[in-house]
């Protein structure tokens, strides 16, 4: 259920890149999701196909790239990736400190797509 | 020609549309001087509990309208309203969250600009109100002990969100094997600028602290 909002944004993006380029079939969506998303590659295939029925996008494959979370170091404005699911405090690994903000990790962005 | 695949760069951003409305949703109410906060939390989390005991000791100080956003049913909102808070309630239709669109039309229903705060409770569950922004000033969520400390690792993009963290139910922390530091140390790993209040809803322990940080924040906004 909650992947259902989400692929909407999606499919609605992804019609309306294909009416602009007269495209007959939609086969391939290339993504990249950021690390912080709750949602399960399969689910989203499967309210993809759902979502799509009846549409050029029927039957399109999601490929779907996982982007790594990204925090920027508040003191000394280093660059690092962090693993969520370890628990770990973040350290960076420059200066040591442990402010941080988030640069990236929680985006939702259809880079391209193969179309016919 | 038909069948030959073609490539198409699109590089847009989903939630690129959400995001603009919350962002100009969020200039609109700091110029009429209305604080927006976002509560999100589990089913039973104490979510309009809190809202009930918060009310208490900010109500004589801020004029207050309270948002209830829920799939169906208006039971929040009447619990509300009982209490003498102007109480809306949003019925999202099977909706699990709310975006920014849903929420104008809400705050423009109960006109927003009369108001110092409007708190938003969000429809009950961690996933998709973390994804939806809806212009809120304050990003706030509820864990409730019994939920368990592993939370942070299960649901990483809700506590990444949020600038305050409410752990409620702490007058049950002894009757479980919740965790108090280790869940502090995975809510910091993920969003190290995070305030924490542990409360309990049901007894008031713990909600003076967080209703000043509140209060402090509304009038910074509101300025």
């Amino acid at each position: 259920m909650h992947e259902l909002p989400v692929i909407n944004s999606i499919l609605s993006v992804v019609l309306k890149h294909a009416e602009a380029n007269q495209v007959q079939k939609v086969v391939t969506i290339y993504l990249q999701v950021g690390a912080m998303s709750d949602l399960e590659d399969t689910w989203m295939q499967q309210y993809f196909d759902h979502l799509s029925k009846g549409g050029v996008a029927e039957g399109a494959k999601l490929v779907i790239e996982r982007m790594p979370v990204v925090m920027r170091c508040n003191s000394c404005g280093h660059s690092f990736e962090i693993n969520i699911k370890d628990g770990t405090k973040p350290v960076c690994p420059s200066c040591s400190g442990e402010k941080h903000s988030l640069v990236s990790g929680r985006e939702y962005i259809i880079k391209n797509m193969e179309v016919l | 020609m038909s069948d030959t695949v073609r490539l198409i760069e699109v590089k847009e951003d989903i939630l690129a549309d959400n995001n603009a409305m919350a962002k100009a949703l969020n200039d609109e109410l700091t110029q009429s001087k209305t604080c927006l906060v976002n509560l999100m939390a589990s089913p039973g989390a104490g979510k309009t509990t809190t809202i009930l005991a918060t009310l208490e000791k900010i109500k004589n100080d801020l004029k207050v309208g309270v948002m209830e956003a829920d799939i169906d049913s208006m039971v929040d909102a009447e619990k509300i309203a009982a209490s003498g808070t102007e109480a809306i309630q949003i019925r999202t239709g099977g909706f699990c969250h709310m975006d920014a669109t849903m929420v104008r039309t809400g705050l423009e229903a109960m006109d927003f600009g009369r108001f110092d705060l409007v708190i938003l409770e969000n429809v009950g569950n961690l996933v998709c109100p973390a994804e939806f922004e809806t212009g809120a000033h304050i990003n706030a969520m509820i864990l409730s002990v019994p939920e368990g400390d592993d939370k942070p690792l299960k649901y990483p993009l809700m506590f990444s969100i949020c600038q305050v963290l409410l752990i409620n139910k702490i007058d049950y922390l002894e009757l479980s094997d919740f965790n108090l530091d280790l869940f502090r140390q995975r809510v910091l790993s993920i969003n190290p600028n995070i305030t924490i209040f542990e409360i309990s809803s049901r007894t008031g322990q713990g909600i003076g602290p967080w209703a000043d940080w509140l209060k402090d924040r509304v009038k910074t906004i509101t300025k």
